[in-house]
């Protein structure tokens, strides 16, 4: 596949902080294949939703520096104009964010903000858009779709919430959608309905999707690729069977060994990331795990406090650890 | 069997609803928590299970009694404290601490972590041995942090340093029984697995019981030894952890367990049940088994006749379960799907 959909290539967000110059996102690349699903996972602060603005051009233009290179299907993203963004976003590309309450406003029934964005992209009417928020509604399960087209969002469940946002996103039939945590906000029973309607809508849609998480067990359940970031650079990517069934880099295998699992013996205790993640106004030298990592010394410590690792090989499954892949398999073991 | 520490039965906690413009009329009431039987032993965990709005963090409450039941008992060590009186429950509220949720807005901004954890010292007029300074300093370290950190405040931490100075103040007073509130859901799993590591070590080096409340299956399951599993205000299933996640009976516990996402690649031996719809309001509670309107199983004796929550034929001993069609013990059966945006 020579041209992904989306390619995003030495990407760097940079915002300027009364401390200080945060680096958010730190020269970070990947691809989107068409219909597929990319989980990136990392833990609070480690870039994952503010990559994903940048791709939306949602971020603030007077206090975030970005560089880099943003193609979706061809199309350069990062210096586009305003309009030009204006007529991607809910149109091409489309987002559903962590909590469903907040994104939606609650002056407006759901049918309304539903049909907004329907009728901003393709200038239907008012009855058009609201026959195609029924259509929507009822795509995503809502049941009694007439009746609940004029419902207000706190009418609506925390599930449900969600279905309407994902309905929102989904109106305008986007080649990307981008979830962030959508299911963080939600009980379990509840996140399996999402997952698994997030899923049959892509099998019928063909839609590419990137799924920001923090849970591997999300991930494992409905992402084909997987990137994992620390500190705003990506440490390891590969396909979901590469990373969670042959995991190189350290920082993975910390977040695998500290998740407890139904499956798991319960006697032997969780193996947790020692300290804290690094700030991002000033990151370690070198590989940014490395103040947390237990292989400093078997990879060579110049090697990692002195300059970055790069995420290798460039195709396939990499990652950005100077350990050789003859040790990190022995470790893993 | 010696008498359990902490021993709940029927309790009850309705919470008024009231309408009207002028005069406030009570016009109905949440069924927070509705007849609930628990006990935990000396030294031993409780987990408490349940989606949001299924009354765990108010059982949490009514134990620590910040809240008053409305009804059932709860005692504590031999007394009955579901009415004492402020003063009665002075002794009785070093003896059960509470750690939250949110290691952001439980500590008080203004105040340093010395004051944040002498606090319950102060408050109960207790000198230990060296002075109250000497002994936050020890527990700083039990906790694992620095103990010269004793005059920084809190937003000087971060989240998981946070719910440590939390976990050291709910241990200043060389409590019995913790209640912990989703004390790890704020974090971030490379810390979540910190915390619950130190709670463990607490708890093998000084025998405090845990009434540990938790959404996440699989964090309760590795932190507790015993596990109940409330739905709408109800105990639905209750047993030990082996017995409760092996060979759940309860339709419901069976839905949960197989809802958790797992991080690994061979899960297709797994069963899948989804669940339809949401949890019912707790102001108009579904009649029988509260369950029923989510059930696979459900029939007409489940709308009019409410399970009890007794030992099914074939479970161990502490292993209940309020079904009348309840699972086999041991099931494999097809994934059941109900949920009608996936039907097609």
């Amino acid at each position: 596949m020579s041209n992904p959909f989306l390619s995003v290539r030495d990407l760097t967000v940079d915002f300027h902080t009364e401390d200080g110059v945060v680096h958010a996102v730190d020269g970070l690349s990947f691809d989107v294949e068409k219909g597929t699903t990319l989980g990136i996972v990392g833990e609070s602060g480690s870039g994952k939703s503010v990559t994903n603005l940048s791709v939306l051009g949602l971020h603030n233009p007077e206090t975030t520096k970005i560089s880099g290179e943003i193609h979706l299907d061809g199309q350069e993203l990062i210096g586009a104009s305003r309009s030009t963004m204006e007529k991607l976003r809910g149109n091409k590309v489309a987002m559903i964010f962590q909590d469903p309450l907040t994104s939606l406003s609650p002056y407006h029934t759901i049918g309304r903000q539903i049909g907004e964005v329907y009728r901003k992209h393709t200038g239907a009417s008012k009855a058009e858009a609201k026959a195609r928020a029924v259509e929507m509604l009822t795509r995503v399960g809502i049941p009694q779709p007439k009746i609940r087209v004029d419902d207000y969002p706190h009418q609506f469940s925390g599930g449900m919430r969600q279905r309407a946002m994902i309905a929102m996103a989904l109106v305008c039939d986007p080649d990307l959608l981008i979830a962030d945590e959508p299911t963080t906000a939600l009980d379990v029973t509840v996140q399996a309905q999402i997952l698994d309607l997030l899923k049959e809508l892509q099998d019928q849609t063909g839609a590419s999707i990137i799924m920001i998480t923090h849970d591997l067990g999300v991930v494992a359940s409905t992402a084909h690729n997987v990137l994992v970031m620390y500190a705003g650079r990506a440490v390891e990517r590969g396909t979901v069977k590469e990373v969670l069934g042959e995991p190189r880099h350290p920082y993975t295998w910390g977040l695998l060994a500290s998740m407890p699992r139904l499956t798991a013996s319960v006697d032997v205790p969780l193996t947790p990331v020692r300290g804290t993640p690094p700030s991002l106004i000033n990151l370690p030298s070198g590989c940014p795990f490395h103040p947390r990592c237990d292989y400093v010394n078997l990879a060579g410590p110049e090697l990692c406090r002195g300059e970055r690792p790069e995420l290798s090989p460039h195709r396939g499954h990499g990652d950005a650890c100077y350990l050789t892949l003859a040790q990190k398999r022995e470790i893993h073991q | 069997m010696s008498e359990p520490l902490l021993e709940v039965s029927g309790l009850e906690k309705h919470f008024p609803v009231t309408g009207g413009l002028l005069f406030k009329r009570q016009v109905g009431k949440v069924h927070a928590v509705d007849g609930l039987d628990l006990t935990v032993q000396t030294g031993e965990t409780l987990g408490l299970v349940g989606e949001s709005g299924c009354g765990k963090s108010t059982t949490g409450r009514l134990v620590a009694r910040l809240l008053e039941p409305t009804g059932g008992s709860i005692r504590y060590d031999g007394r009955e404290i579901a009415h004492a009186s402020r003063k009665d429950l002075k002794p009785i509220r070093a003896e059960i601490q509470m750690i939250f949720q949110d290691p952001y807005s439980s500590l008080n901004p203004r105040h340093t972590v010395g004051t944040i954890i002498g606090g319950p010292m102060e408050i109960n007029g207790i000198n230990p041995p060296g002075g109250r300074e000497k002994r936050v300093k020890e527990l700083l370290e039990i906790v694992g942090l620095n103990p010269e950190h004793y005059n920084r405040f809190p937003h000087e931490f971060s989240g998981g340093q946070r719910q440590r100075i939390g976990v050291a103040r709910a241990l200043s007073l060389s409590p019995k029984l913790i209640v912990a509130d989703e004390p790890v859901s704020a974090l971030d799993v490379s810390i979540q697995a910190q915390v619950v590591n130190l709670l463990q070590q607490l708890q093998r080096d000084m025998g405090i019981a845990f009434l540990f409340i938790a959404h996440d299956l699989a964090i309760v399951r590795h932190f507790s030894q015993r596990v109940a599993v409330m739905y709408l205000g109800k105990i639905v299933e209750i047993g030990d952890r082996a017995s409760l996640y092996e060979r759940p009976r309860h339709p419901y516990t069976h839905a949960l367990l197989s809802a958790v996402p797992e991080a690994s690649v061979e899960s297709g031996s797994r069963e899948r049940i989804r669940l339809a719809g949401d949890v019912p309001s707790p102001i108009d509670p579904p009649s029988g088994c509260r369950f029923r309107t989510r059930c696979w199983k459900a029939q007409d004796k489940c709308a009019t006749e409410e399970p009890p929550l007794v030992r099914l034929g074939g479970n161990r001993e502490g292993h209940l379960t309020a079904c009348h069609f309840p699972e086999e013990p041991t099931v494999h059966g097809e994934d059941v799907v109900l949920d009608p945006a996936l039907l097609g």
